[in-house]
């Protein structure tokens, strides 16, 4: 598979556990609220995730030291499954090895986004080459990209500088130019960089990171430019050739500098490391990994989402025009469900959000409710009509933060597929990887989605914020385990696999999204729905509806267009055919095509829909 | 579980505050431990490096940039003043001379053979610190910071907008329940912090901002009035860098809700005081809310010193103020803590409190939805 980011491949110089040897393993991922402490054990059968603690997170003041939440978290497990996993005395504050079945664990393994995550500057020449390969780099590695800034952004020195200025990030990530091109656009931007002089968030007397991976005849030169405020690495270019990017020597050096001069300096890391023989990731970075690592067993297209309370991560594994998977991670920094919620109805607007809404609400009123929910982030919803507005606000978080993931999850023609203008245009043919038409399975991760009252809900949500389309497979995160998981895979990926398969996926169901030209009449049938050979009903133009809700297992779906220019995934007029697994949800059938029709998404519509799915309950 | 911690914020007539004013960079403290100060006492100051300006020496020439040096009538590490001439050439015959001048005073830092650019260091900042609040030098780091603590009247607000000011309180003639207008503010606000009420109108805040008052403390305010105040959207509860004359705060939420009692009576104590406020807020990691800050010195003897913050156990018999709709806003007592989970209205299962309303009703709560008021 082809990665965006690189594989990490100097890890395994720090595992010394064998990984056959492993029956007891504890994971925790330390997030800027909570950690979240996972035992994953080895039984009979399989690998299983047996018990969760949880405890908020220390590393602001008063307590200023991650382990300590971290033991609180261990305690918890330990109280749960009654094994003894706390030892009283040593540099460890566990039982390292397992004398008894029901003592200790073999290894420890964490991953961390608190603090706000790792945030990072990205620096290049032209916005659509090398900022862009340098941002898919940084967002691959696990960071959340602050601003990228660009010799042709159409700014002014000034405006840059003063940009640069104004955030604080962790690492800078700087490149410009293909190897043996121009060296002065890039000694440019170095200067520019010197004159903003940029303070670490951490440590005010380090000297900044800067990661250099441009053009390599400009090396030496931009390194002693830079050296005079910062640490400087010079890696392999991110961009060697207009039509070839190498991502992962810079998401190696990115990692190496998250350790040393990020996780180092936050309070209480430095212990924290001491316990595990394995680097610690960043959380995204971690879940990046699970997922490609689930698309390549099971060679299917995947977009997974994790919408927290402040950003939402998207990442996905679709083929490029070779056919060989990519993986992308994009990063939406403020769109999220709770601190950021107000800032998706600023991007969305308030008619977007209410076009999912199955009653009235003024502007003023959601406004209101959405700003109190944002300054103060753990309220949850009590009444229906509460959790609905949430749930609005989720499905437009998530068109939002597809739109950017389709934005900068790009293929990169090859030469022979640039065409002339191409090169005068001196630009790389770009094109978009994301195709939902030919998306086989969506993963839905964070609270809005993993806890909604019914994985129904969660399934709409899906449905319409990402606007599927054809047949696909809808999932969640049962309970946010993907961090721990990804990590787990870099000691022993079968193990993780066989978890992630079992205890961490909950499949909810089958979306079928017929997608066709506007002139077929309303009512009309648009496809018919089989499963296992037998006829479960047909889709009709304009509605929503399930099908198969008892059946819970795995079977083999056929879809039938009913008009010569109805195509569900296969082409116009083709049938499509998948085995699908169906969960609570069965098979969710939406026949009002992409985009969805304005005169459609009414309160009055969007009512008649969720009485359709059974979502006016309740509590009743 | 008897009792568990729910978020509340410190409304205080008697609160021993410490504010940490730290400089950015070292530099220099200004007043020793013990020393009084009060809110406007330059406490550190600090040289911070110049700018660094660059000039397109070659551009501007219309040299490459390797021809650069044998154009330049300054050298690395010396000093310019602003216009002098950086670098020169003449044309044909010595005629149509075209140079290049410094746009600011400063060193001549670098000069790249690459870019042809001048790097021009312009002279060092003096950046000073102020104490903010009235009090006393509680501690001294030596050339980075000093902590300032203050027996204070200490009130919390939940969100506010513009950073930190020091004017006089003066509470307003409303009802706490009352929106409030231009009709509602004083002649004259020059350097005075308003309070009371809620939801003021787009104008009364815009006319009070005119009339020269420092600060604004309110119950509450809609999305829409902060848009016309600010000129823009608020997205994210990361405040206190706006550009407005006036600080904002609310201490009970966005829509019209009144000032809560508690909050009105603690303030209303220490009216016509002088006060410090601040509306920077920030909901993630690291909490800060708004605050105003009265020193001790100005409030009333025998006031009450309890806080929101003293009774952090949420236990039956504790005065709680709902945060979430249907109940919004609405106060009453802990009067059950039903241990199992419970369905409530969306479907899911939460941890409840059972709440008995000023009117006698009861109802239920998901644990999550209140806040300490006591």
């Amino acid at each position: 598979m082809k990665r965006n980011t690189g594989k990490d491949a100097t890890i395994k110089a720090f595992v010394k556990t064998d990984p056959r040897q492993l029956k007891t393993v504890l994971v925790t991922d330390c997030g800027s609220t909570t950690t979240k402490a996972l035992l994953f054990e080895r039984k009979e059968d399989r690998w299983h995730q047996t018990f969760r603690g949880e405890a908020p997170t220390t590393v602001e003041e008063p307590v200023a030291d991650v382990t300590v939440g971290a033991r609180n978290a261990f305690v918890e497990v330990q109280e749960l499954s009654g094994r003894q996993i706390l030892n009283a005395g040593g540099d460890k504050p566990f039982e390292i090895t397992a004398a008894s079945a029901s003592t200790g664990i073999d290894l420890y393994l964490s991953t961390s986004s608190a603090g706000g995550g790792l945030q990072m500057l990205v620096a290049g020449v032209v916005s659509s080459i090398t900022t862009e390969s340098a941002e898919r780099a940084a967002l691959g590695a696990g960071a959340i990209v602050m601003e990228s800034i660009s010799a042709d952004d159409g700014r002014q020195d000034f405006e840059r500088i003063e940009r640069i200025r104004h955030v604080k990030p962790d690492i800078v990530l700087m490149t410009g130019g293909v190897d043996g091109g121009s060296t002065s656009h890039v000694v440019e931007m170095a200067e520019t960089l010197v004159a903003a002089s940029p303070r670490p968030r951490f440590g005010d007397t380090l000297k900044l990171p800067v990661i250099y991976a441009g053009n390599s005849e400009a090396s030496a030169e931009v390194q002693e430019i830079l050296s005079k405020m910062a640490q400087v690495v010079v890696v392999e270019n991110v961009r060697p050739e207009l039509e070839r990017e190498n991502l992962g020597p810079a998401r190696e050096a990115i990692h190496d500098f998250f350790l040393s001069h990020v996780m180092s300096h936050s309070p209480g890391y430095g212990k924290l490391m001491s316990w595990s023989p394995v680097r610690i990731m960043p959380t995204p970075a971690a879940v990046g990994d699970i997922v490609q690592a689930y698309a390549q067993k099971t060679k299917q297209s995947v977009l997974c989402v994790d919408i927290g309370g402040a950003t939402t991560d998207v990442f996905s594994v679709f083929p490029d025009r070779e056919g060989e998977p990519v993986f992308n991670r994009t990063v939406s920094a403020n769109l999220g469900m709770s601190y950021s919620i107000a800032n998706v109805l600023v991007e969305a607007g308030a008619a977007n959000i209410k076009r999912w809404l199955p009653f009235e609400v003024s502007d003023a009123e959601l406004s209101d409710r959405l700003r109190n929910k944002m300054i103060r982030p753990t309220s949850i919803p009590q009444a229906l009509d509460d959790l609905w507005l949430e749930q609005a606000v989720c499905r437009e978080a998530l068109r939002l933060s597809l739109a950017h993931h389709c934005s900068l999850a790009v293929g990169i023609a090859k030469k022979q597929e640039r065409g002339i203008a191409d090169v005068f245009r001196q630009s790389s043919s770009r094109y978009e990887l994301v195709d939902l038409m030919k998306l086989d399975m969506v993963i839905g991760s964070g609270g809005v989605l993993s806890h909604a009252p019914s994985r129904m809900q969660a399934a709409l949500m899906m449905v319409e914020g990402f606007g599927l389309q054809g047949v696909t497979q809808l999932s969640v995160d049962s309970v946010f385990m993907m961090p721990h998981l990804g990590v787990f895979a870099s000691v022993s990926p079968e193990a993780a696999y066989e978890v992630f398969e079992h205890d961490c996926l909950v499949h909810v169901g089958c979306a079928v999204v017929p997608v066709f030209p506007a002139k077929i009449s309303k009512a009309e049938s648009l496809a018919e729905v089989h499963l296992d050979g037998k006829l479960l009903g047909r889709i009709s133009q304009g509605q929503v509806s399930t099908l198969s809700t008892a059946h819970s297992g795995q079977g083999l779906l056929r879809v039938v267009p009913l008009h010569g220019s109805v195509d569900v995934g296969a082409g116009p007029g083709q049938v499509t055919e998948r085995t699908v697994r169906l969960g609570e949800c069965g098979i969710l059938c939406d026949g009002r095509n992409r985009p969805v029709a304005p005169a459609l998404l009414s309160p009055a519509q969007q009512l008649a829909v969720f009485e359709a799915l059974g979502l006016t309950g309740g509590a009743a | 579980m008897g009792s568990l911690f729910s978020p509340g914020l410190a409304v205080s007539s008697r609160h021993t505050v410490q504010k940490r004013r730290e400089l950015p960079i070292k530099g220099e403290i200004l007043v020793r431990q013990g020393e009084r100060v009060t809110g406007d006492t330059v406490v550190a100051r600090a040289e911070l490096e110049g700018e660094l300006r660059i000039v397109r020496v070659a551009e501007s020439l219309g040299v490459s940039p390797e021809e650069v040096h044998k154009a330049l009538r300054v050298s690395i590490g010396q000093q310019v003043e602003a216009g002098q001439t950086l670098a020169e050439i003449q044309g044909l015959w010595g005629l149509f001379r075209s140079s290049v001048s410094a746009p600011t005073a400063g060193t001549v830092e670098f000069v790249s053979a690459s870019t042809g650019h001048l790097g021009l260091r312009a002279a060092p900042k003096l950046l000073t610190l102020s104490a903010y609040i009235s009090g006393t030098v509680f501690a001294v780091e030596d050339q980075r910071a000093v902590v300032i603590e203050s027996e204070a009247t200490f009130v919390q607000g939940i969100f506010g907008v513009g950073g930190e000011k020091t004017g006089r309180l003066k509470l307003l003639d409303v009802s706490p329940d009352a929106a409030v207008t231009e009709a509602d503010l004083p002649r004259e606000a020059q350097g005075l912090v308003l309070v009371g009420g809620r939801s003021p109108t787009p104008q009364a805040l815009a006319e009070a901002s005119k009339r020269g008052a420092v600060g604004f403390v309110t119950g509450s305010i809609s999305g829409e009035t902060l848009r016309q105040y600010l000129g823009y959207d608020i997205g994210i509860a990361l405040t206190g860098d706006e550009a407005v004359p006036m600080t904002v705060i609310v201490t009970e939420g966005f829509g019209d809700i009144a000032m809560g009692e508690r909050v009105l009576a603690t303030l209303r104590a220490v009216d016509g005081e002088p006060a410090s406020i601040n509306g920077a807020t920030q909901v993630r990691a690291g909490a800060q809310r708004p605050e105003v800050i009265a020193p001790a010195s100005n409030a009333r003897a025998g006031a009450e010193a309890r806080t929101r913050e003293d009774g952090a156990g949420l236990r039956v018999g504790a005065r709680v103020r709902i945060i979430r709709v249907p109940h919004f806003g609405s106060a009453g007592t802990v009067s059950g803590m039903p241990h199992n989970l419970v369905k409530i209205g969306t479907g899911a299962w939460a941890r409840v409190l059972e709440v008995t309303l000023v009117n006698g009703a009861v109802i239920t709560v998901p644990r999550a939805n209140v806040e300490l008021v006591e």
